[in-house]
C-alpha cells in the first residue's frame, strides 16, 4: 500500500510539472496553420498561477502536505482540482495517508481505476461541503450536507470533534475555506 | 501541528513552480476554442451584430449593452446610479430619478435585465431591471436606451427575486431577499424567526409612467431568491424560490443550510386579481417613490406614494402553494412550453424538475404536506417529475434552446451542463472560465429562444485578461449551440458584475431606435428653440440661461454681470437635428457634472460661482471640425459688485 501511495504521489507531482511547462507544446499548436481536429486540452481554475503572499487554497493546502498524497491521487484520478480552488467557501475534510491504508487492501487501487471515476468523485465529494464549518459555527452536534448532496454527522465529544466518528487531528485555514484533517474516510451511503 | 508546517512549507515551493511555468496554463486555455471560432464571432468593419445582449451591471448600478456574437460594448446605460459621461443624475432632469423614500440614492446593485414580452416572446419595447440594496425596479426605455421610470418597493428588505416579467408585460414581480419586519420597526433581530416577514410584489408593467404596485401578498419570513412567469398552460402564476426556510437570522452561511428542503413559491396572480376585485385586501400605510422621466418635457418628477395593497394567504385561499425543493435553490426557471419548473438548488449536486400539470392535480387533489405558517405545502413527490443528475456541482440557473434543450450552470464545478427536457440525460458539458453565475441565451427565458449562442457569465476572472491590478473585469464566455455539443468561440469582457443578461435579435430593437429628438416636440419648460430667443433672467439669487448649441458656438457665449453667491441655471438646448451630434456643457469649477445633450434635448445643469473672475465654459463633445472654438465666458463679480447682467453673441 505504501508502495502505491507513493507512486501516486511521484505521478501527481509529475503531472503538475508536465501540465505546467507544456508551453512548446501549446505554441507550436497555435502558430501551425493545420486544420487539426479541435482538441479540448482545457485546464480550468487550478493552473491559475499561485503568487507570494496569497493564502493558499485547499488544493494548494493538500498538494503541500506529505500527509495526503493518497487524497491528492484520488483528487486529481476523480479530476476534482478545479472544484478544490473554487471561490467555495468550502469545508473539506481531508484524511491522512494512514486513514486510506486503513482501508481494506485493494481499495484505493481499485477506486483510482478509470473505470471507477465516478465512485471514487462521488467518495471524495462526500468529503466535502459548501460552507466554512469551523471552530465556533461547530456546536454540539450538527448535521453538514456535503457536496454529494448527502450528509455527515458532527459532533464535539470529549474536547475533540468527529465527523461521522472520523476525529479531527487538525485544522488548516485555506483561502477557500477550511481543511479539517481526519484520520478516517468518510463512506457515502449506497445510491439507490 | 509538524506536519501543518512541513505541508506550508511544500507549498512554496510547489507555489514556486506553479510561478514558473505560469503561462503553460494560459495557452492550453487558450486553445480550448475551436479552430473556426475567429471566424464565427468575427463581424466585419461595417457590419452589425446579430443579437443584443443587456447585461446588468451589478454594483454598478448600470445596464451594459453589448453585440453578439463579437462582444462589443455599445453603451452603459446609468440605471440606480448617477453617470459622469451623461449627467444622468446631476443634471437637473434627471435627479428625481434617484429619489426614495430615504432621499437621493444614486447607486445600486442592478442584478436581472428583463424583456418585456407580447405573447411569451421579447419584443423590443423595454427592458426592466431590478435595484437590490434600497429596493427599486426600472424601466429603459429601449427606443432612446435611456432610463425612464423607476420605482421603490415597500415592505422588501433586498429586492432580488425580480422583476422577472409575465407573458404580455402584465406585471413584472419582486420578492424580498432579505425579509423584514412588516411594517418596519426596530425590535430585537435575535426574534427574526416567526416576526420577519417578506413581501411578493406584482408591479403593472404596461404602462410607461404608470408603473405601480398593484398588489403585494405578505408570505413567511424566508429568503426569496430569484423569479420566473409561468408562460403557455402556467401563464398566470409565478415561481419564487426560497431559502433560509430556517429562518437563520445569523451566520446563514451555515445555519441556512440545514433543512433538506427549501421550497418555490407558487403565486396564482390571477387568483389574487380576483381577490384584489373582490375588495379582499388592505391598504396598508407606506411610503415609497415613484420616479418618471416624460419624454414630452424631457424631465423627471418624483412623487412618494403613501399606501400599498396588501394580501393576506390566510384571507386568500388558493393564492400560493410552497413546493418543496431541495437545498436553498436559486435559479427557478421555466421551459418555453411552460410545462416544467426547474429549481436549481445550489447546495445540491442534482436539479429537481416539478411539473405545472402535476402541480394542479395535487392542488386540486389536496396533496398536501403540512403547511408553513398556513401556506399548504404540496408533497414533493406530487409535484416532481424528474430530477437532473449530472454529477455538477453548485447548479445556479437554467435557460432554454428552441430544441427542446436545457443548459445549466455550475458554479463550484465551473461549467454548463446542456441537457434533455423531458428525459432528464445528459447530453454534453462544457468548462466555464471560471465558476460561471448565470447564463443567456436570447430569448431563453421565453416562449420562442433564439438557441444559437449562449453567453456564461462568470465570477472569477483570475488570468483570463491582461491583469488590471486587484479589481479585474468580470469574464463572459460566448458558446456555439447551434450543433450537438457546446463550443466555446469567445472570452469578452464585461462592465460591473453581470448577475443575468437578456438578449434579442437585433431586428427586434433596431428599426425602433431614435435618432433625434424632435424640436417641435420638445415641452421643455425651459427650453430655448432658437436662437435669437437666447436670453439670461435673473430672479434675485437665481439666474435662469436660455442657451442654444449648434455647430460650432453657443448663444449667448458671453454673459456678464454674475456673482459670487448666485445659482445660475444653464438651460442648455441642443438645436442640432441630425443624428449623431450630441454637444457637451461644462463649466469650469461647477460641482456637479458636464452635460452631454442630444439633438432636440434641452438639459440643465446649476452652478454656483465661488469665485470673482471670468470663467469658461465649452463643448465637452467633439462636435465638429471647430470644435474647439465652441466656447464662450463667464464674468463674476464679487457679491453684490456683478454690474449689471449682459449678455451676447458675436458682439
Amino acid at each position: 500500500m505504501k508502495k502505491i501511495t507513493r507512486a501516486f504521489f511521484t505521478l501527481a507531482l509529475g503531472g503538475m510539472l508536465f501540465t505546467g511547462c507544456n508551453q512548446p507544446a501549446g505554441d507550436n499548436a497555435e502558430t501551425t496553420e493545420s486544420s487539426a481536429p479541435e482538441q479540448d486540452v482545457s485546464k480550468g481554475q487550478s493552473m491559475v498561477a499561485a503568487s507570494e503572499g496569497e493564502t493558499p487554497n485547499i488544493l494548494q493546502v493538500a498538494l503541500g502536505s506529505p500527509d495526503h498524497t493518497t487524497l491528492v491521487a484520488a483528487v486529481q484520478a476523480a479530476e476534482l482540482e478545479d472544484v478544490l480552488v473554487n471561490a467555495g467557501p468550502f469545508t473539506v475534510f481531508a484524511p491522512t495517508n494512514a486513514a486510506f491504508d486503513a482501508l481494506p487492501p485493494g481499495t484505493v487501487e481499485d477506486l483510482v481505476k478509470p473505470e471507477n471515476k465516478a465512485t471514487l468523485a462521488n467518495i471524495i465529494k462526500y468529503h466535502a461541503a459548501p460552507g466554512k464549518y469551523t471552530g465556533a459555527n461547530i456546536k454540539g452536534v450538527m448535521m453538514i450536507g456535503q457536496a454529494t448532496g448527502d450528509k455527515v454527522v458532527v459532533e464535539e465529544k470529549d474536547g475533540a470533534t468527529y465527523v461521522n466518528g472520523a476525529k479531527i487531528l487538525g485544522t488548516v485555514e485555506a483561502s477557500n475555506g477550511v481543511v479539517h484533517v481526519i484520520d478516517g474516510v468518510l463512506l457515502p451511503p449506497a445510491k439507490n | 501541528m509538524k506536519s501543518l508546517k512541513i505541508s506550508i512549507a511544500a507549498l512554496i515551493g510547489i507555489s514556486g513552480l506553479f510561478i514558473g511555468c505560469q503561462s503553460g496554463g494560459q495557452k492550453k486555455a487558450a486553445s480550448a476554442t475551436g479552430s473556426d471560432a475567429a471566424s464565427s464571432v468575427y463581424v466585419a468593419p461595417g457590419e452589425y451584430d446579430e443579437f443584443y445582449a443587456f447585461m446588468s451591471g451589478g454594483f454598478s448600478g448600470q445596464l451594459s449593452v453589448q453585440g453578439l456574437p463579437s462582444g462589443r460594448v455599445f453603451k452603459v446605460i446609468p440605471v440606480f446610479s448617477v453617470d459622469a459621461e451623461k449627467g444622468y443624475g446631476f443634471n437637473e432632469e434627471t435627479k428625481p430619478m434617484l429619489n426614495t423614500s430615504h432621499g437621493f440614492i444614486p447607486w445600486d446593485d442592478a442584478h436581472h435585465p428583463e424583456l418585456s414580452q407580447t405573447d411569451g416572446v421579447p419584443d423590443g419595447r423595454w427592458c426592466f431591471i431590478n435595484g437590490n440594496n434600497t429596493p427599486r425596479v426600472a424601466r429603459i426605455d429601449l427606443k432612446t436606451f435611456e432610463t425612464t421610470e423607476i420605482l421603490e418597493l415597500p415592505n422588501s428588505g433586498g429586492n432580488h427575486s425580480s422583476p422577472f416579467i409575465t407573458e404580455n408585460s402584465e406585471y413584472i414581480v419582486a420578492g424580498t431577499r432579505f425579509s423584514v419586519p412588516i411594517p418596519q420597526r426596530n425590535m430585537p433581530i435575535n426574534l427574526a424567526k416567526g416576526n420577519f416577514k417578506g413581501a411578493l410584489s406584482f408591479i403593472t408593467a404596461n404602462e410607461p409612467g404608470n408603473m405601480t404596485i398593484k398588489f403585494q401578498i405578505l408570505v413567511p419570513g424566508f429568503d426569496y431568491d430569484l423569479a420566473h412567469s409561468g408562460k403557455g398552460k402556467s401563464h398566470g402564476w409565478t415561481f419564487f424560490t426560497t431559502y433560509n426556510t430556517e429562518e437563520a437570522h445569523t451566520l446563514k452561511e451555515a445555519y441556512a443550510s440545514q433543512n433538506d428542503k427549501d421550497y418555490i413559491a407558487a403565486v396564482n396572480w390571477k387568483k389574487a386579481e380576483e381577490y384584489l376585485a373582490a375588495g379582499n385586501f388592505t391598504e396598508m400605510p407606506a411610503e415609497y417613490a415613484h420616479n418618471y422621466y416624460d419624454e414630452r418635457t424631457q424631465s423627471a418628477t418624483s412623487s412618494m406614494l403613501k399606501t400599498v395593497k396588501v394580501l393576506d394567504p390566510a384571507k386568500c385561499p388558493g393564492l400560493i402553494y410552497y413546493m418543496p425543493c431541495p437545498k436553498s435553490p436559486h435559479g427557478i426557471d421555466v421551459n418555453p412550453t411552460g410545462d416544467y419548473i426547474v429549481g436549481a438548488g445550489k447546495l445540491s449536486a442534482d436539479l429537481t424538475v416539478h411539473s405545472f400539470d402535476k402541480m394542479i392535480a395535487a392542488i386540486e387533489g389536496k396533496q398536501f404536506d403540512g403547511d408553513a405558517y398556513g401556506i399548504p405545502v404540496l408533497k414533493f413527490d406530487a409535484v416532481n417529475i424528474g430530477t437532473v443528475s449530472s454529477g455538477g456541482l453548485g447548479p445556479l440557473h437554467t435557460e432554454f434552446d428552441d430544441k427542446g434543450n436545457a443548459y445549466t450552470s455550475f458554479f463550484i464545478s465551473s461549467e454548463v451542463v446542456k441537457w434533455k427536457v423531458g428525459t432528464w440525460e445528459v447530453l454534453d458539458r462544457v468548462p466555464c472560465y471560471y465558476s460561471v453565475g448565470h447564463l443567456m441565451i436570447p430569448g431563453g427565458d421565453s416562449k420562442k429562444p433564439w438557441g444559437k449562442y449562449m453567453v456564461a457569465m462568470n465570477k472569477i476572472t483570475k488570468d483570463r485578461y491582461l491583469p488590471t491590478g486587484p479589481e479585474m473585469c468580470h469574464s463572459a464566455q460566448l458558446y456555439d449551440i447551434s450543433g450537438e455539443k457546446m463550443k466555446l468561440i469567445l472570452d469578452f469582457p464585461t462592465m460591473g458584475e453581470p448577475h443575468y443578461a437578456q438578449g434579442i435579435h437585433a431586428d427586434v430593437v433596431k428599426p425602433n431606435s431614435q435618432k433625434i429628438y424632435r424640436l417641435d416636440e420638445n415641452e421643455h419648460p425651459f427650453a430655448c428653440k432658437k436662437e435669437s430667443e437666447a436670453r439670461v433672467e435673473r430672479d434675485g439669487k437665481d439666474v435662469h440661461v436660455y442657451m442654444t448649441m449648434i455647430r460650432s458656438h453657443f448663444a449667448p457665449d458671453n454673459i456678464s454681470g454674475l456673482e459670487v453667491g448666485d445659482r445660475v441655471y444653464f438651460h442648455v438646448t441642443n438645436l442640432e437635428q441630425d443624428w449623431d451630434t450630441p454637444h457637451g456643457f461644462s463649466v469650469l469649477g461647477a460641482n456637479n457634472s458636464e452635460l452631454l445633450i442630444m439633438p432636440g434635448q434641452t438639459e440643465t445643469l446649476v452652478w454656483e460661482p465661488k469665485k470673482e473672475g471670468v470663467w469658461p465654459f465649452y463643448c465637452t463633445d467633439f462636435c465638429s471640425a471647430l470644435h474647439q472654438e465652441m466656447q464662450g465666458y463667464l464674468g463674476v463679480g464679487a457679491k453684490g459688485q456683478g454690474g449689471e447682467l449682459k449678455w451676447s453673441l458675436g458682439d
